[in-house]
């Protein structure tokens, strides 16, 4: 396990409610996610775990009605979506969507270099650029027949979300929400991305996985397990809380709760 | 999001002015008289007033034709005038050109003296219904090209004006092209000898200036046994609350071995966001490919106009020709477009590719209307099309009308289409990689049109692409 620092807390969500055509999703939700962290968010299906990742990345549909967010000290309610990137904030999407007739590597590039700007790093013209992507493609096992095709632009449910493994390696994020990364993978593509995702992970960022299933625990180690329901964290453990939920399903908390 | 995209695709008309010059401007209205009149302003020989009357009488005869997928209020053909001519001679030399025309296309982009000229590029000016001035004549003249105004060549060339006027879009072809016939005041004029490459591009911007007056310029290009040219043609208008007519006929004809590429940049006014004003844009654009391996190929980026009827085409009568069309068409706010392409393959092995990329934004609609037929005797005759829509928010419309009449059973005729949509979802997908909602905009519209504008000359090619991210400012919604 990595070591958790005790300083100031990557992001913070404090007493978080969120709204969307007038339903409440989010209720009163806190967590504090520390530099050098991953954390999993488990839980049934419509309790919010979406919801909670668009809401940290900035969609606009959704209304923060209570609460707020920190990231880095700085209050994020107040930035778009794009600017909340350039920050270091990653989500992999759980549904990606195909984004006709521009290529992935134009798509790429555009991301690194607007994040490089940000950094205030100098961008990189397309044949440098290209060799820093072949490496994060051999890293993650992709060919490169993939940066040639329009984003997402057909493909398969698994390739889709390896291309978002891929794009947060492009972009280093200080935090990643990865939603339901795993869902979709075959058993080899789970195994090399969540080899990718451990690569990625150092003592200054954070990742929140959220999923299903224990199996990917078995790859990435959580260092914390949250189980949300009906929008809240209503049960935090660790990696046995995992198995536990493995063998025994979601109601025995929600019976305790 | 929706809001910041609306912002995106809504920038101001920056083209919108009005010069105020001095015209000379004819009573509306539309008889035989008025077409004596024009004539003898333009101090036309007869068989040139008999083409018109001809055309008039024929004009009488027909009914605006109702199939376009367009509405619009009725036009009163008798509440339009017929011919505005800026009160300034014609001069000799460029320096001589009124002051006011000068800084009107100065301040488009359209240097009119030759030292600050476009790289390379001849440049015939039409203001209203008058050619104002012709770069580069005397230097094309050198190698045998005849590039002048419509009026001029009527004038200077009839010998090959009679030949060819005509004998592409005849003037009983359709309701504007009658019209155009009856009353076209000028255009340009252009002949590109035997084995001659034009060695620069050839261009006409069109500029309409008076309220109430139409637009109906003629453009004729000849092209001889191994010749070549490409030739540009952009336009732009001021903005009124009012409806303009522009209902021009371009005439291209290729002999053997001959290649002519016609590039179009359209941005007409289009309209405010309500709908009000803009330019009705009725043209008929037809190529002929008589020789043997000849060919033609038309691009077209039409971004303006409250409404566009306009189908570029090519008949493929020489052995082995080609046609190609390449378009975009992109609608915002209340714009409709209905356009497309014509191949008619009449000669053995010809070849014709179609690629349509329509864009809709706002409220607008945009069609494509393409017909690919292959005559009894067109053995082998190939035709490729892809006709791809782009929405941009959910409350515009795309269609797409393919008509295919096959009457050779070696033909391959494929057709492909499809239809893609930027809405929240892909908008807030770049957003979380960092890249803003304008970037993204001309990203995607970057990529979705690439296909065309590489067959744009260059210089053409990176105004089109401002000029798109201007159009699509704000539009997203
Ligand atoms: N646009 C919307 N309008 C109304 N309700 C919505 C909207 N988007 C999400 N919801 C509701 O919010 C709840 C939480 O959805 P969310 O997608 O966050 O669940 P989830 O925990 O990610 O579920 P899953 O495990 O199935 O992915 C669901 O009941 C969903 O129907
Ligand atoms: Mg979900």
């Amino acid at each position: 396990m990595r070591n958790t620092n005790g300083g100031n807390p990557l992001v913070h969500i404090d007493g978080l409610a969120t709204e969307i055509e007038g339903r409440e999703i989010l209720k009163d939700l806190t967590l504090s996610v520390f530099p050098g962290e991953i954390h999993a968010i488990m839980g049934p299906n419509g309790s919010g775990k979406s919801t909670f990742a668009k809401v940290l990345a900035g969609h606009p549909s959704y209304e923060v009605t209570k609460g707020g967010i920190t990231f880095s000290g700085i209050d994020v309610l107040d930035l778009s979506p794009e600017e909340r990137a350039r920050e270091g904030i990653f989500m992999g999407f759980q549904y990606p969507v195909e984004i006709p007739g521009v290529t992935n590597s134009s798509f790429l590039r555009l991301a690194f270099n607007t994040a490089q700007s940000a950094r205030g790093e100098d961008e990189l013209d397309p044949i440098e650029f290209d060799d820093y992507l072949q490496d994060k493609l051999k890293m993650l096992e992709i060919s490169s027949d993939f940066l040639d095709r329009s984003v997402n632009g057909g493909f398969s449910g698994g390739e889709k979300k390896r291309n978002e493994i891929l794009q947060m390696a492009v972009l280093e994020p200080k935090l990643a929400i990865l939603d339901e990364t795993d869902s979709g993978l075959d058993i080899d593509a789970l195994r090399v991305v969540s080899q990718g995702v451990n690569k990625l992970a150092n003592n200054d960022n954070a990742i929140i996985l959220i999923t299903h299933y224990q199996r990917l625990l078995n790859y990435i180690k959580p260092d914390f397990v949250h189980v949300m329901h009906e929008g809240n964290i209503v049960k935090t453990g660790n990696e046995k809380l995992a198995q536990e939920l493995e063998e025994k399903g979601y109601d025995w908390i929600l019976d305790e709760t | 999001m929706e809001t910041k995209l609306e912002a995106i695709v809504n920038q101001p008309y920056k083209h919108g002015f009005k010069t105020n010059i001095e015209s000379d401007v004819v009573a509306k209205g539309l008889n035989e008289e008025v077409i004596r009149l024009i004539s003898s302003k333009k101090n036309e020989p007869d068989w040139m007033l008999d083409f018109r009357i001809r055309a008039f009488r024929h004009w009488l005869t027909l009914k605006e034709p109702t199939w376009p997928n367009v509405k619009y209020p009725k036009i009163d053909f008798q509440d339009i005038s017929y011919y505005s001519a800026p009160k300034t001679k014609k001069k000799k030399s460029m320096d001589e050109v009124d002051p006011e025309l000068l800084r009107t296309f100065e301040k488009l982009g359209i240097p009119m003296n030759e030292r600050a000229a476009l790289a390379g590029v001849a440049v015939d000016v039409v203001f209203d219904s008058v050619s104002v001035t012709t770069t580069f004549k005397e230097k094309l003249a050198k190698v045998g090209i005849i590039f002048c105004s419509f009026s001029e060549a009527v004038k200077d060339h009839p010998e090959i004006v009679k030949k060819y006027l005509g004998s592409v879009v005849s003037y009983a072809d359709n309701f504007y092209a009658a019209l155009n016939s009856a009353v076209f005041s000028d255009g340009s004029f252009c002949y590109i000898p035997k084995g001659v490459s034009c060695p620069m591009d050839l261009s006409t911007y069109f500029r309409i200036n008076t309220e109430e007056s139409g637009q109906f310029e003629r453009t004729l290009i000849i092209a001889e046994e191994n010749s070549k040219v490409s030739y540009l043609e952009g336009c732009t208008a001021p903005q009124f609350d009012t409806n303009q007519l522009h209902a021009a006929v371009v005439e291209l004809v290729a002999m053997d071995n001959a290649d002519i590429k016609y590039s179009t940049v359209q941005n007409w006014y289009a309209g405010d966001e309500n709908g009000k004003g803009g330019i009705y844009n009725f043209v008929t654009k037809r190529g002929l490919c008589k020789g043997v391996n000849s060919k033609i190929s038309w691009t077209q980026v039409e971004t303006g106009s409250a409404i566009t009827w306009k189908y570029p085409s090519c008949v493929l009568l020489g052995d082995n020709s080609v046609g190609e069309f390449y378009s975009v068409a992109l609608t915002n706010h209340q714009q409709q477009a209905d356009t497309g392409t014509k191949m008619i393959h009449l000669g053995k092995n010809t070849r014709s590719k179609i690629i349509s990329k329509g864009i809709s934004a706002g409220y607008s609609n945009n069609s494509y209307r393409g017909l690919v037929k292959v005559g009894k005797n067109a053995m082998d005759a190939r035709n490729f099309s892809q006709c791809d829509s782009m929405l941009i928010g959910n409350k515009n419309s795309a269609n797409t009308f393919p008509y295919i009449q096959v009457e050779n059973d070696s033909a391959t005729v494929e057709h492909e289409a499809s239809t893609s949509k930027i809405g929240e979802d892909q908008l807030f997908y770049f957003a979380s990689r960092g890249i803003d909602t304008e970037e993204a905009v001309s990203m995607i519209i970057n990529g979705f049109v690439s296909d065309v504008f590489i067959h744009l000359p260059m210089e053409f090619a990176v105004e089109a692409t401002k000029l798109l991210g201007l159009k699509l400012e704000g539009s997203v919604g």
